[in-house]
């Protein structure tokens, strides 16, 4: 369980908070969606759960352990994130790239034993990539490459999964694909932690969901009760009704025209 | 792309073999190829034996390492950086190390030791200066690595005028030894100079290896590399002081030998090879066989004149490096 504590986060030089106050919970065996205007602060709690900001306030706990006393390979090995952009300079075999999510637990010496390469093998699978495993990662295309990146962090074997915007640029096939995926890793007992913009995918799988509006919590809890009309106009600043699916009953936003007299 | 064959390991050994062979057998007084393997077992006619033992094999050995250290240097930095146009020469660390090896020998250090490492100092300047240069240009290092390679290019200019400015005054001694730096050369080879660049090479090249696998990992990026638990910023500096160390070593040793690391990774990389520790060994034994038949060219193409060796491996790797920022374009 990673639990967010009062966290507050704000970069040098910048007067306002990018985080002030976040506190949430990402438990075990479910997956939680954090959503909010661009800007609302989601990358920058993707930040510090990878230490790659100080916190200004408040902690940040993994299983009771603040993650500021985990020294970083371990951290490793107990939280994976795919994080939003990654170019990779030189391709690589992407068995050989998946194979690097094992790096947490071999170190700079320790060759992958057979037990690290059946870890790789079944995250290729669970990713639904095994077909590719032999290709280059320069020649993958955008859904391919995002599941050979979510594979890469499956390779971690870490209890807690964290994404950021993991289905952006993505068709509507491999989109769902994704959240199946992620899902179907949390109700097999990860803590998975999805930062999405698709609110109603999102509503559909998600058994939580966190909205961020200018670095703060601006409601949370089921999708149910996140999804309401008169709020979410507020935090977007644009008129939206909110539906019930026709098809699967989930609560669904519908953002209204505005249209332009030029 | 194709895999890397384990027996091309062999064939990268032999070439290195030929090549340096090759080399202590040709030159102002040629040898049988034969003969030359005699004379290197101390076998023969006693001037072959002299000729081979003191004067083409140092100057072959000496090659050989700058070549292994400027691709060692090289294939680390472009894997650390994620630039595929990385290298010691372009990123002005090579040129500060001329700085610094022009200013002790200007100052009177005559020992291969004080050189070294005046050089050391002069290319870890230059890294400092080129990272504080990129750093004024954007807020992350590694987040512009364009800003990174022109702030390189500046420093190296700015370090090709402070040569020229010591030089305006100096004793006509002093500006052929700087001159000797800019151009590159491996023609004053001593056992000496061999050994201490050997011990550099290797001391250098034995940690570059040891923190090879951190290299793949800084290869995917900063974020990833921080969730697969390795702190981007202090791995990447470490990787970057080796390299420069690398670089250095081999400016005090022959100067200003530009490009080589630059080609040399990028043909380790088209034999299959990816993780960065047998890329790091494939590419010190492409660097070496690449500078000995480079150092092979300078001294017979327009013999009796001498070549400058720098500028045959400019000649090499301009081309190259043009094809290379096409593809990246």
């Amino acid at each position: 369980m990673i639990t967010f504590d009062d966290v507050a986060v704000r970069y040098p030089g910048a007067r306002a908070f990018a985080v002030g106050g976040v506190s949430f919970a990402i438990p075990r065996g479910q997956l939680t969606a954090l959503a909010g205007p661009n800007g609302s602060g989601k990358s920058s709690i993707v930040r510090a759960l990878l230490r790659r900001v100080d916190l200004a306030g408040g902690s940040i706990g993994l299983d009771g352990r603040s993650i500021a006393d985990i020294p970083p390979s371990e951290l490793a090995r107990s939280l994976a994130v795919v994080p939003q952009r990654e170019e990779s300079a030189f391709p690589a075999r992407v068995r050989d790239y998946v194979a690097l999510g094992r790096y947490p637990h071999l170190g700079l010496w320790k060759s992958p034993d057979a037990e690290d390469m059946r870890l790789v093998e079944a995250a290729l699978r669970q990713a639904g990539i095994d077909d590719l495993a032999d290709r280059e990662t320069d020649a993958l295309s955008g859904g391919e490459w995002q599941r050979v990146r979510i594979a890469r962090a499956l390779a971690q074997s870490a209890p807690a999964l964290v994404l950021d915007e993991p289905t952006t640029f993505l068709d509507v096939a491999h989109e769902m694909a994704i959240f199946e995926l992620l899902y179907s890793l949390a109700r097999a007992g990860k803590a998975v932690l999805l930062v999405s913009h698709q609110l109603n995918l999102v509503a559909r799988f998600a058994d939580n969901m966190v909205l961020l509006d200018a670095g703060k919590v601006a409601l949370s809890g089921a999708p149910s009760e996140v999804m309401r009309a008169d709020r979410l106009e507020q935090i977007y600043a644009w008129p939206v009704v909110v539906t019930r699916d026709a098809a699967t009953g989930a609560p669904a936003l519908v953002p209204l025209r505005q249209p332009l007299n030029l | 792309m194709k895999r890397f064959h384990p027996a091309t390991w062999l064939l990268l050994i032999a070439s290195l073999a030929i090549v340096s062979l090759v080399a202590i057998a040709r030159g102002a007084v040629p040898i049988p190829l034969g003969a030359a393997f005699d004379a290197l077992r101390g076998v023969g006619d006693m001037t072959a034996i002299a000729i081979v033992r003191d004067l083409r094999l140092p100057r072959v050995l000496l090659g050989a390492l700058v070549g292994a250290g400027l691709g060692a240097s090289g294939a680390a930095l472009q894997g650390s950086l994620r630039n595929p146009l990385a290298e010691p020469y372009l990123l002005g660390v090579s040129g500060g190390a001329a700085v610094g090896a022009v200013i002790a020998f200007s100052l009177g250090a005559g020992s291969d030791v004080v050189i070294t490492l005046a050089a050391f100092a002069g290319g870890i300047g230059a890294v400092f200066v080129a990272l504080g240069v990129a750093r004024a240009g954007g807020r992350s290092v590694r987040a512009d690595l364009r800003t990174l390679l022109i702030a390189g290019v500046i420093v190296g200019a700015f370090a090709n005028a402070a040569i020229m400015v010591a030089l305006a005054s100096a004793e006509p001694n002093t500006v052929r030894g700087a001159l000797w730096w800019m151009m590159g050369s491996a023609a004053d080879a001593t056992w000496t100079r061999v050994a201490w660049l050997g011990a550099s090479i290797a001391g250098a090249g034995a940690a570059l290896l040891y923190w090879a696998r951190e290299i793949d990992v800084l290869a995917l990026g900063e974020e990833t590399a921080a969730s697969l638990g390795v702190d981007a910023e202090r791995a990447g500096k470490r990787i970057f002081l080796i390299a420069a160390l690398l670089a250095a070593a081999t400016v005090a040793a022959a100067g200003l030998i530009g490009f080589v690391g630059l080609v040399v990774p990028h043909i380790a990389r088209h034999l299959g090879l990816r993780s960065h520790r047998p890329l790091i060994v494939a590419a010190s034994l492409i660097g070496a066989t690449l500078v000995v038949a480079a150092d092979l060219a300078a001294r017979t193409l327009a013999a009796p004149v001498e070549l400058p060796l720098g500028a045959i491996t400019a000649l090499l790797g301009v081309p190259f490096f043009l094809v290379q920022l096409r593809r990246a374009a």
